[in-house]
C-alpha cells in the first residue's frame, strides 16, 4: 500500500469493525491450513524416503548414466564385428636407465603410454590418436608370455579420433617389456548397406551371414508383442461379452421396476437349487450314454444325426401349435415326458458334439501345418464345451423349474381365497429363507472347513428362515417384492469390489490356478474387463431416454422385447466407445501384466532388467511404446467414426 | 366400455397426483382430458395401462380388473391399447419401420422378435400404417431424419399397427405448430370414426377440445372438475378448470 499511512483514506475501514475482525479469524486459519500442509508434506517426504544424497552420489549417477546410454541404444540389429589392435610397449618395473618404446608414426593410428614404466599396479596415462572417430573398444595389457590379455578398461574415442584414459596396471613384474594395446571393435556394415560376412564357429563350421540382422531381442520382443496384442484381444472380447448382459442387471432405470409377488418369489427359491441337482444329475446321464458313443466317430456322428432328428419329432408332437381342445391330464404327462428324455437327448447331443470337436481338431492340427493353431482352437472350443455342459444344464433346469414354480405362485394367486396366500406365502417365506441361508452356508463351509453340521446347516437354516418370516410378516400388507432393486444392489456391490482389485493382483491368483503364462493374463484382465465395463455400460443405460422403453412396454412387448428394441438401440454408440477404450486400457496392462507372471511383452521385459540387459529391455519399451500409440491412435479413430 | 372408480395416486415423494377420480368411457366415444400443467392428466392417462401402479382405485376394461391384471394378463390388455406422446418417444437410431412394427411386439413370436425377424403379414401391415399416414416412402429412413409432424405420424402408424380398440394420446400435438397439430388430430379423429376405436386424448387447447371431442373431462389438482360435452365448459366453468386468473384464448 502507497498510500498506508494517509489517514483519510483509511477512515472509510474504521466505519467497518467487522470487516477487520473476519479477517484476522481468516488469517488465523489460513496459517493452520499452511502449516498443516507443511506437516502433511514433511510426513510424506519422510514416509517415501526422499533422499536427495542418494540422487547427488556419484556412483548412483555414473550408473543412471550407463542405464539411459543402454536404454538409448536398444539392441534392434545385431552386427558383425571386425577387432582392431593397435600395440605400445611399456615396462613394469622401470629397468635402470628408464624404458622408452620405439618411436610412432604421428599420422597413423598409434597409442602412447605415459610414463612408459611405471612400478607394479602403478598408474598410466594411455593415449590413442588417428583412431576411428567414435569408436568403442578394450584396453588391455598383455605380459611378456604373450598368451594373457589383462582387461584394463573400456574406452570411447572421440569425434577427433582421440582418447584418453588413465588407468592402474595389473601387478605382471617382468624384466621383458609388455604390451599396451587398444583393441577396437568396429560393426560391419549398416542398416542401408548390408554386407555378407564369412564367420568360423566355435566348432570350426564356416558360413556366411548378413551384417548388420535383426538381433534375437527383436525377434523375441516380436513373438512376445504378438503375444500381448492377442492377450488384451481375448481379455476385451471375452469381457465385453459378458459383461453386455450383466450391465443391464446393474442399471436402475431397468431394474427399479421389477418386483414379483412375495409367494412366486419364495416358490422360486426353492426351486432353484431342486433344478440345479436335477441338471446336474441329468448331465450325469447324459454323459454316461454319450460315453457310449464317443470310442467310434462314426457312432457319434450318427448321434448327431439321428437325434436332433428325434428331438424335432418328440417336439412337434409334445407343442402342436393350434389345439382345439385343453390336453388332458393323461395327455399332459404323456407330453412332461417325452420332452423331459428329448431334453436329455438334446444334452447327449451337445456331449458328442463336444467329442466330436476334440476329435476332428486333434486330427486336423497335425495336417495344417503353418495353420495348426486352427485346428487347435476347435479341439480346444469342444473342450470348453464340454466342461461347461453340466453347468449348462444346471441352469437351464433352474430356469425351467422357476418358471414352472412362477406359474404355480400366479396359479395360486388366481385360484386360492386371498386370505390363504396372504398366511399361507409366511412359512414358504420362511423355507425359503432356509434352504438360501444353507446354500450360503455350505459355501461358507466348504471354504472354511467346517464340517459340523450344526454350524453348515442347523444355524444358517433358522437365520434364513427367521430373516424370511421377518420379511414376509413386514411386507404383510403390499405383497410384491422389489426384487429388481435388489439385483441391482448386488450387482453393483459385486462390480464395484471387483473393479477395486488391478488386474496385477488379480492374475497372481490366476497364476497359481492356470499356470505362469498369457493365459492367466488374459482371464485376469478379462475379469477385470467385465466388472469395469458393466459399471460403464450400466451408466450409460440409465441416461437413455426413457420416452422410447414407455412406448414399447406400452404396446405390450415382454421386458426382454423392451430391451432389445427401446433399450439396445439407444446404446450401440456408447457401448462401442467404451469397449474400445478398454481395448485401449487393456492393451496398455498386458504389457506389465507379465510382471506378475502373466505372459506377454512385460515378461520378457522384466527378465531383461532383472539381467541388466538393458538395451534389450530398451527393445521391449521401445516395442510397447509403438504398440501402446498406434492401438491408441487406431481406437480414437474408430471412436470418431462411429461416435 | 372403460370405467375409472375412485382412481388415486400418491407418487413415492408424497405427491398427490389423482385425488379419487370417477368417470365412464363408452366404447367408440372421443374423450378429451384437460387441465392445467401439473394437474394429472399424464398421470390419469398412463394409470389406465399401469404404466403408472395406481395407488388405490378400480379400472375395469371391458369387464376386466385391470388394477388386478397379472403382468402377463397386463401384456394382453396393453396390445390392444395404442399410445401417443407428446415427445413421440420413437427409437431415434432405429428405422420408421421398426418402430412401426414394434406396435406388434405384444402379438408375434418373442424369441423370433428379438432377432428382428418379423412374419411377412406384419411387415406387410406396417407399411400399410405408414401409407396411411403418408409416409410409406420414409420407411427406410431413420426414425429422427424425420420432422417432428412427421415423427408423431410414426408414432400413430405404431399405435395402429396395435390394432387397438382404444387409444391414449398424451398431449399429441403440444410440440407440434397448430396446422400439423390439426392434421395429427385428424388422423385421431379417423381412427376414431372409420375403426371404432376409443380415443382419450388430453389437449392444451379449447378450440382442439370443441373441434375434436365427443366429450371432455376436467382435472384440477387431481381431482376431477368438470365432465361433460365440450360445448358446457362456459366462462364460469373455464375458470373453475384453469383458476381465476387465467385468460380465454382459445
Ligand atoms: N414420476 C413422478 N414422481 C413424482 N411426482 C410426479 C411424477 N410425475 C408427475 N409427478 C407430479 O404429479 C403431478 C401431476 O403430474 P402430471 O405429469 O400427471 O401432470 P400433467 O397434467 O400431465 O402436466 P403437463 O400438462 O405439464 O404434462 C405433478 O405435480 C407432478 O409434479
Ligand atoms: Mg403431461
Amino acid at each position: 500500500m502507497a498510500d498506508g499511512n494517509n489517514t483519510s483514506q483509511q477512515s472509510p475501514l474504521d466505519a467497518m469493525p467487522l470487516k477487520p475482525k473476519r479477517g484476522f479469524k481468516r488469517t488465523i486459519f489460513f496459517i493452520l491450513a499452511m502449516v498443516f500442509g507443511v506437516i502433511v508434506y514433511a510426513y510424506g517426504f519422510a514416509v517415501t524416503d526422499v533422499n536427495l544424497d542418494e540422487i547427488r552420489s556419484e556412483t548412483r549417477q555414473t550408473q543412471l548414466v550407463r542405464v539411459l546410454r543402454a536404454l538409448a541404444r536398444p539392441d534392434l540389429l545385431s552386427y558383425e564385428r571386425v577387432e582392431t589392435p593397435t600395440d605400445t610397449a611399456f615396462a613394469m618395473p622401470c629397468p635402470a636407465g628408464g624404458f622408452n618404446a620405439d618411436g610412432v608414426d604421428e599420422n597413423a593410428r598409434h597409442i602412447t603410454v605415459e610414463p612408459a614404466c611405471v612400478e607394479p599396479g602403478g598408474k598410466i596415462t594411455v593415449r590413442g590418436a588417428n583412431f576411428s572417430a567414435n569408436a568403442r573398444g578394450t584396453l588391455v595389457q598383455i605380459p611378456p608370455s604373450g598368451d594373457l590379455e589383462l582387461r584394463l578398461a573400456e574406452f570411447q574415442v572421440d569425434g577427433n579420433g582421440d582418447f584418453e584414459l588413465v588407468v592402474n596396471t595389473r601387478e605382471r613384474e617382468s624384466d621383458q617389456p609388455q604390451t599396451i594395446r587398444a583393441i577396437t571393435r568396429e560393426n560391419i556394415g549398416t542398416i542401408f548397406k548390408p554386407v555378407q560376412v564369412e564367420v568360423t564357429s566355435d566348432a570350426g563350421v564356416v558360413s556366411t551371414v548378413r551384417s548388420p540382422r535383426i538381433s534375437k531381442s527383436t525377434t523375441d520382443t516380436w513373438d512376445r508383442i504378438i503375444e500381448t496384442v492377442f492377450l488384451a484381444f481375448l481379455a476385451t472380447t471375452l469381457g465385453t461379452v459378458i459383461a453386455v448382459p450383466l450391465s443391464f442387471m446393474a442399471a436402475r432405470n431397468l431394474m427399479r421396476d421389477i418386483s414379483v409377488p412375495m409367494t412366486k418369489l419364495a416358490l422360486q427359491l426353492l426351486a432353484m437349487p431342486v433344478g440345479v441337482g436335477l441338471g446336474i444329475l441329468a448331465a450325469g446321464w447324459a454323459r454316461t450314454i454319450s460315453e457310449q458313443l464317443t470310442d467310434s466317430v462314426f457312432l457319434v456322428i450318427l448321434g448327431l444325426v439321428v437325434i436332433p432328428f428325434l428331438m424335432v419329432l418328440a417336439f412337434r408332437w409334445a407343442l402342436p401349435p393350434v389345439e382345439e381342445e385343453p390336453p388332458t391330464p393323461m395327455e399332459r404327462s404323456g407330453r412332461a415326458v417325452v420332452i423331459l428324455i428329448a431334453s436329455v437327448g438334446g444334452i447327449v447331443v451337445l456331449f458328442l458334439l463336444a467329442s466330436l470337436m476334440v476329435t476332428v481338431g486333434d486330427w486336423l492340427a497335425p495336417r495344417l501345418s503353418t495353420f495348426d493353431f486352427l485346428g487347435s482352437f476347435v479341439a480346444s472350443l469342444g473342450d470348453i464345451l464340454n466342461a461347461i455342459i453340466t453347468l449348462l444344464t444346471a441352469l437351464a433346469t433352474a430356469g425351467v423349474l422357476m418358471n414352472l414354480a412362477g406359474k404355480l405362485g400366479m396359479w395360486m394367486r388366481g385360484h386360492l381365497p386371498a386370505g390363504f396366500i396372504k398366511v399361507f406365502r409366511i412359512p414358504l417365506a420362511a423355507a425359503a429363507g432356509a434352504v438360501l441361508a444353507v446354500l450360503i452356508g455350505m459355501g461358507i463351509g466348504w471354504l472354511y472347513q467346517i464340517t459340523d453340521p450344526m454350524k453348515i446347516y442347523w444355524v444358517p437354516a433358522a437365520v434364513g428362515a427367521a430373516i424370511g418370516l421377518a420379511l414376509a410378516i413386514r411386507a404383510y400388507q403390499k405383497e410384491q417384492v422389489a426384487i429388481g432393486l435388489s439385483i441391482y444392489y448386488i450387482a453393483r456391490t459385486i462390480f464395484n469390489a471387483i473393479r477395486s482389485i488391478e488386474p496385477l493382483v488379480m492374475v497372481i491368483v490366476f497364476v497359481v490356478w492356470v499356470g505362469i503364462g498369457p493365459f492367466a493374463g488374459s482371464l485376469a484382465l478379462a475379469l477385470h474387463t467385465v466388472a469395469a465395463l458393466a459399471k460403464l455400460y450400466s451408466e450409460q443405460v440409465e441416461s437413455i431416454q426413457s420416452g422410447p422403453i414407455e412406448a414399447v412396454k406400452a404396446s405390450g412387448a415382454t421386458r426382454i422385447q423392451t430391451i432389445v428394441y427401446a433399450v439396445i438401440p439407444q446404446i450401440v454408440p456408447p457401448y462401442i466407445s467404451f469397449t474400445l477404450y478398454r481395448w485401449d486400457i487393456n492393451v496398455r496392462m498386458s504389457t506389465i501384466i507379465g510382471f506378475a507372471g502373466g505372459g506377454g511383452i512385460g515378461f520378457l521385459l522384466q527378465q531383461n532388467i532383472r539381467l541388466l540387459n538393458y538395451s534389450a529391455a530398451s527393445v521391449n519399451m521401445l516395442a510397447i511404446a509403438i504398440v501402446v500409440a498406434s492401438m491408441d491412435y487406431l481406437s480414437s479413430r474408430i471412436r470418431e467414426r462411429i461416435v | 366400455m372403460l370405467k375409472v372408480e375412485h382412481l388415486t395416486k400418491i407418487y413415492e415423494g408424497g405427491t398427490l397426483a389423482l385425488d379419487d377420480v370417477s368417470f365412464e368411457v363408452p366404447d367408440g366415444q372421443f374423450l378429451a382430458v384437460i387441465g392445467l400443467s401439473g394437474s394429472g392428466k399424464s398421470t390419469l392417462l398412463r394409470c389406465i395401462n399401469r404404466l403408472i401402479e395406481p395407488t388405490d382405485g378400480r379400472i375395469t376394461w371391458n369387464g376386466v380388473d385391470v388394477t388386478k391384471a397379472s403382468q402377463e394378463e397386463m401384456r394382453r390388455i396393453r396390445r390392444r391399447i395404442g399410445m401417443v406422446f407428446q415427445h413421440f418417444n420413437l427409437v431415434h437410431r432405429s428405422k420408421v419401420l421398426t418402430n412401426v412394427l414394434q406396435g406388434s411386439l405384444g402379438y408375434v413370436n418373442p424369441a423370433l422378435s428379438l432377432i428382428n425377424r418379423f412374419p411377412k403379414e406384419e411387415v406387410s401391415k406396417a407399411y400399410r400404417q405408414l401409407a396411411r399416414v403418408g409416409l410409406q416412402e420414409k420407411a427406410a429412413q431413420r426414425a429422427d431424419e424425420l420432422s417432428g409432424g412427421q415423427q408423431q405420424r410414426v408414432g400413430v402408424a405404431r399405435a395402429l399397427m396395435q390394432d387397438p380398440e382404444m387409444i391414449l394420446a398424451d398431449e399429441p400435438v403440444a410440440s407440434l405448430d397448430p396446422v400439423l397439430a390439426h392434421s395429427i388430430m385428424q388422423y385421431l379423429e379417423t381412427i376414431n370414426r372409420e375403426d371404432d376405436v376409443t380415443v382419450l386424448c388430453s389437449l392444451h387447447f379449447l378450440d382442439l377440445v370443441h373441434r375434436y371431442a365427443d366429450r371432455a373431462i376436467a382435472l384440477n389438482e387431481g381431482k376431477l372438475v368438470f365432465q361433460g360435452p365440450p360445448s358446457e365448459i362456459d366462462d364460469d366453468k373455464f375458470k373453475e378448470i384453469y383458476g381465476q386468473e387465467a385468460e380465454r384464448v382459445g
